[in-house]
């Protein structure tokens, strides 16, 4: 079944810098898919897991967080963190019978690299073939 | 501390699945420092659990609140400020001694555990837990050096070790110390190793709660 994914990408303020050069419009020329939602936080080691399942909770199809290396975190251990509670969620996700890849973590470079939308296509590509959240 | 996890998420939406509205209860005692079933922990349980209950084509209304502590009569009364809400249950985050406790003093509500309750013990590392103390009512640790043989040697032995002990370690596992070589070392290091020469008694366990429920009374705080 062909379907228009809703991802939520909860990317820190870091790595997504030039995400909204422009308005977002280098994003988007770039091949960014439409579908992602993007929340930028200041520092995804604030992200909660309750942050995450408010997504699914909310519609979302699929959710991935987006931090700096996990050696180059700016605010040290955040991208560390976010990791942890993404693993968190994707075990919470598989204990309720759901695939646990609707839930994924990125360690990306800092600014707007070609990874940043070439994994922004990854997990696009990933929840098509998912298809829609059974929640 | 009491330290208790999370059950498997099948057994609590199983329990909870002829409800339309629950109230997910959170303790922040020992199981909010154990980071089992504190107000964090309740918030993510409420939203496993509407999402649990999503998926299997039902709905419910999943309130979340906390008490101090759910093991005194005095916060358990504060259940009552809910009561006008209509919550079928309350699922119930604290260890298995607060779901006791509201089952006691608040006949009319249905209380389900949302943990497991597993052992008094201590963190000496982040996000690590280890049985310390079996509560067996009547300690024997100034004899021990300060190390539970009760709740720490597999065999709950009173004159260790056994002949498993090899290098340290327990014969039921290589990741387990074993206590007593824990026990004769440190006693030796406190110039007390004669005290391993004393045969410890054949043990009375009506302490321990093989004489039943236990109690305690305490006449000088009773009103
Ligand atoms: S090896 Fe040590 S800890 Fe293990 S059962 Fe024997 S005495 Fe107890």
């Amino acid at each position: 079944m062909s379907f228009d994914p809703a991802i939520t990408l909860f990317s820190c303020h870091y790595t997504s810098q030039q995400s909204c050069a422009e308005g977002g419009k280098e994003l988007e020329q770039l091949g960014f898919p439409a579908g992602i939602d993007l929340v930028r936080v200041p520092c995804t080691g604030k992200l909660q897991v309750t942050t995450l399942l408010k997504a699914f909770e909310d519609g979302a199809d699929g959710v991935y967080v987006v931090g700096c290396p996990e050696d180059g975190c700016h605010n040290v251990k955040g991208s560390a963190r976010a990791a942890k509670r993404v693993a968190a969620v994707r075990d919470a996700l598989e204990e309720l019978g759901v695939e646990g890849e609707r839930v994924q973590m990125y360690h990306l470079p800092r600014g707007l690299h070609p990874e940043f939308v070439a994994k922004g296509k990854e997990m696009d590509s990933r929840i098509r073939g998912l298809g829609p959240s059974p929640f | 501390m009491i330290v208790a996890e999370r059950k498997p998420m099948g057994e609590i939406i199983e329990m909870v699945q002829d409800c339309k509205k629950i109230l997910v209860l959170a303790c922040r005692g020992c199981v909010t420092v154990c980071s089992a079933g504190g107000e964090r922990e309740a918030e993510i349980l409420s939203s496993l659990i509407r999402l649990g209950m999503k998926k299997a084509g039902k709905s419910i209304e999943v309130a979340t609140a906390s008490l101090v502590r759910q093991c005194d009569r005095e916060y358990i009364d504060e259940i009552d400020q809910f009561k006008d809400d209509g919550y079928d249950a309350i699922v119930s985050t604290a260890c298995g001694v607060g779901v006791n406790f509201i089952s006691n003093l608040r006949k009319d509500t249905m209380v389900y555990p949302a943990l497991n309750t597993t052992f008094f013990g201590g963190s000496a590392k982040q996000g690590e837990w280890t049985e310390q103390c079996a509560g067996c009512g009547d300690c024997v640790l100034h004899l021990t050096g300060g190390l539970c043989p009760v709740a720490r040697c597999a065999k709950s032995l009173m004159n260790g070790p056994c002949g498993g002990s090899v290098d340290g370690t327990c014969e039921i596992h290589s990741d387990v110390e074993c206590v007593w070589q824990s026990i004769h070392d440190r006693l030796g290091s406190f110039d007390k190793s004669a005290q391993m020469e004393v045969i410890a008694p054949i043990r009375d366990w009506s302490s321990s709660g093989h004489g039943g429920p236990r109690k305690v009374v305490r006449e000088d705080l009773t009103v």
